[in-house]
């Protein structure tokens, strides 16, 4: 798995590529939880070029998405692969995330 | 056609884990999407055993032994960690709020959603758990 994050105006966007699984979740909720406590709490995840997410990828997603709904922030999705979006499905996590078809549709949308 | 795999119980083997099941749902005639299937339910099964069963990496091994045979997949998975009720594991709360929500269990909702079997044992000294997946349409 790897992480790449730029600013785009007030809003940070992370992209990750390759597999998020047990071995990979706590790099990706770590790398989450540094931009949170740089108060950089408007998110977009990038996960277009994410091959594969288990349970343990969600599990840091949703840590991240509670602590910064707490500060009026946001975590938002883009571009999920059918694989990565038939996971969020089936955690109930569609009606949870704000998904964006793309980087730039999520960007705008703060 | 019956493959077996061996691996530490560590984190960084589910991807060969994963890469294996691959294979053997090619074997089974099964398409990408139930390919996925069984190793997400492979995936979320072996997670719960190195982090309840075994408690921790590096406490014991995994075997995962495939059965491809057209249109069905049986995979077992076999581990050597203290025996594992499934009933006492709660299900995730998939509440409507994101402050409602706790998605501890969600590797065994998994398995149960995706796969057509989901069965736990104990023998051999260990949980066996098979999991059976069946091409549809």
């Amino acid at each position: 798995m790897d992480i790449s994050t730029e600013e785009l105006k007030s809003v940070s966007v992370m992209g990750v590529s390759g597999r998020v699984d047990s071995a990979t979740a706590p790099d990706l909720e770590n790398a989450l939880k540094k931009l949170v406590e740089t108060e950089k709490t408007q998110i977009v995840l990038d996960l277009k070029n994410v091959e594969y997410m288990s349970s343990a990828g969600l599990r840091a997603m949703v840590s991240t998405l509670k602590a910064v709904k707490r500060v009026n922030g946001d975590l938002r999705l883009a571009s999920p692969s059918p694989r990565v979006e038939e996971v969020l499905r089936l955690a109930g996590l569609t009606s949870i995330f704000s998904i964006f078809a793309s980087r730039d549709e999520a960007v705008a949308s703060f | 056609m019956v493959r077996k795999l061996t691996v530490p119980g560590r984190y960084d083997r589910l991807e060969e884990i994963c890469a294996f099941v691959a294979e053997a749902a090619t074997a089974a005639g099964l398409d990408d999407v139930e390919s996925n299937r069984c190793q997400l339910a492979v995936d979320e099964a072996c997670t719960n055993v190195i982090e309840h069963g075994y408690d921790g990496e590096d406490k014991g091994p995994i075997e995962v032994i495939c059965d491809a045979r057209l249109g069905e997949l049986t995979i077992v998975i076999q581990d050597f960690a203290a025996r594992f009720d499934p009933t006492s594991i709660p299900g995730p709360k998939l509440g409507a709020t994101v402050e409602e929500m706790a998605i501890g269990g969600l590797g065994l909702y998994f398995m149960r959603q995706v796969m057509d079997a989901v069965e736990f044992s104990y023998e051999n000294g260990g949980n066996r758990l098979t999991l059976v997946k069946r091409k549809t349409g």
